[in-house]
């Protein structure tokens, strides 16, 4: 039982990473209708980016804005000048651009910085708490820091100016501009956000898994499953599914070594997390394409 | 507007492959005779005929996606994975049947043509940007499902399976690199004689109509689930039996052989060759194999020439190539040239 609640609590803190890349999808999903394959390297980018300033002497709470905001600006970079003149490009097009990035930022992580592993310091102190036998601290530290992420993208979608326009750009970019907002910027500005997004998310899970480029694909390919688990168009819904897809990856395997423990017979294990991840993701695009939370979308012919 | 170069570039590409059916034949004539005069005379090494091997493999490979991406609008970031099912199937039936490797193709197409089928019943569902979301899974899951557990009695887990490569039949003075090279040859004109009367029946037409508008498609009582789902198999077929080659003429097979970078490798060639073209899916092919070769030492002589501080990794190269080609060429080098001929005929 005690083995139980271990496995739950570092699933969700696994979800907490999940949730964060999933949001990231979301916010680029939401605003351009595009699926970001480079999402996952770009947050690899970050991390090795805040790894770099921590070498320079920086503390990790000075550090992770400035890569945040840095990776933002990269985000914005990236939709005016490579994205923007491919808007009415066909899907082919726009995803070979993203492999061709995912390609690019892989690359350059390994020519920078090489591919020896490095690690980054857990930036939360190590305490004990009520319950630490089944979490530790960096664990709680990356679920408050997702939560708060997931509070202040609320606070600012739900009552800014600059929040509103977003989402009016998003839903109906025509009306958008009518209205006077200026929906090219605000497509940068979520391109922007995701990766500010991801570049927290890179930087909490360094310390948990060891830094080197890559390290993101399977936990990208679990941000796609929470993402469409929770609703590909509900940011609040990707991190709901972040965590359900966290806890779920634990589970399994914890089951999957109860049941070759008692009976002998193996079945499914760490080995097999990537086609756990793979069966979620084709059984929700199939069965329930909208998620969990998220608006089904009707086409008009 | 991007709807309409593409039908331009995929008429120019008809027409230039169409009036020039006699150039390939004999394009094809002038290969079969390179073991004969390359290999005699010792301008081609045995090692040169692996690599012109492995160019044509690719070459296959890459008309699979083409087939399913370019002439039925299916986006696959997973072809690895059928190129993986093709290469263990013959790999396996060699090992442990001890099957004669030419038995084991037809083995290895039936396989990869029912998996890819399965594969296009969910994806039937899917459009565009959900497609290449699952298929990214696919790819990214391969070698885990090949290192899984109960299947390791017969594909030896992670340490993979050694083969030996035949020996040229009725002692026919050729080298064995020399005779596979002529036998994917002889395999690779069949695959592309069989797509090109494919794509100019009825069926070739029923996947485009599909490809530019499946609802006017359906509408012109196309099946258009049937077609899919078997296309998806076709396409698994064309892309497994180049793994089935490719586990024969490189004598091994391993799950770390088929990670992500394998469908990205496929999804360049096609994308770089000219996703709706037959001559595109050769282009592909060469340049797959070529990048793969030389990209280190290209990409070392870049670094010097223009003195980066840090050492370019292929990868770079490979990725703006991919961006850059995307505004220049979006047909990709067949594309691009079949547009050129037709300026130049022009004027």
């Amino acid at each position: 039982m005690e083995q139980l609640i271990q496995q739950v609590a570092s699933g969700l803190a696994n979800g907490a990473i999940y949730a964060c890349l999933a949001l990231a999808l979301v916010m680029i999903f939401v605003s351009t209708d595009h699926i970001n394959f480079a999402q996952g390297e770009l947050a690899m980018f970050s991390a090795y980016l805040v790894w770099q300033a921590l070498e320079w002497g920086l503390s990790f709470w000075l550090a992770l804005p400035l890569v945040a905001l840095f990776s933002f600006l990269i985000g914005v970079g990236i939709e005016r000048i490579i994205l923007r003149p491919l808007h009415d490009a066909p899907v082919l097009s726009v995803v070979v651009v993203f492999i061709g990035l995912l390609a690019i930022f892989h690359s350059l992580a390994g020519a920078i910085w090489g591919h020896t592993i490095k690690a980054i310091p857990s930036p939360f102190p190590h305490i004990t708490f009520v319950g630490s036998g089944y979490i530790g601290p960096h664990q709680i530290g990356m679920i408050v820091v997702t939560v708060l992420l997931l509070l202040a993208l609320f606070a600012f979608f739900r009552f800014t100016p600059l929040g509103l326009a977003m989402r009016a750009a998003a839903q109906n970019p025509a009306s958008a501009r009518l209205a006077g907002v200026r929906v090219d910027w605000m497509l940068a500005l979520g391109w922007g956000l995701a990766a500010a997004i991801g570049a927290v998310a890179g930087a909490l899970v360094a310390p948990a898994v060891y830094l080197e480029p890559n390290m993101m694909a399977s936990i990208l390919l679990y941000g796609f499953a929470g993402a469409l688990v929770g609703g590909i168009s509900s940011p609040g819904g990707a991190v709901a599914g972040g965590f359900i897809v966290g806890v779920l990856e634990n589970l399994i395997a914890y089951f999957g070594n109860l049941l070759e423990k008692t009976t002998g017979l193996y079945l499914i294990g760490n080995g097999e997390k990537l086609s756990v991840a793979l069966i979620i993701v084709i059984t929700v695009l199939t069965l329930k394409p909208s998620g969990l939370f998220g608006q089904v979308t009707v086409k008009r012919v | 507007m991007a709807t309409t170069t593409t039908a331009n570039g995929i008429a120019a590409v008809r027409r230039m492959s169409l009036g020039q059916g006699r150039w390939v034949w004999a394009l094809v004539v002038v290969l079969a005779l390179l073991p004969i005069i390359g290999g005699k005379t010792g301008l081609i090494s045995n090692y040169g005929f692996l690599q012109l091997s492995l160019m044509i493999v690719y070459a296959i490979a890459v008309l699979g996606l083409n087939i399913l991406t370019g002439f039925n609008g299916q986006i696959s970031l997973g072809h690895g994975a059928f190129f993986a099912v093709g290469a263990y199937t013959s790999a396996v039936l060699i090992d442990q049947a001890n099957w004669p490797f030419w038995a084991t193709l037809p083995l290895a197409a039936i396989m990869c043509f029912v998996v890819g089928y399965l594969f296009g019943l969910p994806a039937l569902r899917l459009e565009g940007h959900y497609l290449a979301l699952a298929t990214f899974a696919l790819a990214v899951a391969v070698p885990q499902i090949l290192k899984y557990r109960h299947f390791e009695w017969f594909t030896h887990g992670v340490q993979g399976i050694n083969i030996f490569k035949p020996d040229p039949p009725f002692g026919l003075p050729l080298s064995g690199d020399q005779w596979m090279y002529l036998v994917v040859l002889a395999v690779a004109v069949l695959m592309f004689w069989i797509a090109r009367n494919l794509l100019d029946s009825r069926t070739g037409r029923a996947m485009m109509a599909i490809r530019d508008h499946s609802m006017a498609a359906g509408t012109m009582g196309i099946n258009v689930a049937h077609y899919k789902t078997v296309v998806f198999g076709i396409s698994a077929l064309y892309t497994g039996v180049a793994g089935a080659l490719h586990a024969i003429i490189f004598e091994f097979v391993a799950p770390d052989s088929f990670r992500f970078e394998l469908s990205i490798a496929i999804l360049v060639g096609a994308v770089v060759g000219g996703i709706a073209s037959l001559p595109g899916a050769v282009i592909g092919g060469v340049f797959v194999q070529v990048i793969e070769k030389y990209a280190d030492a290209l990409t070392k002589k870049i670094t010097t020439a223009v003195h980066l501080p840090i050492d370019l990794e292929p990868w770079t190269i490979y990725g703006i190539a991919l961006i850059v080609l995307m505004y220049t060429m979006p047909m990709g080098i067949a594309g691009g040239l079949a547009v050129l001929w037709r300026r130049l005929k022009r004027s």
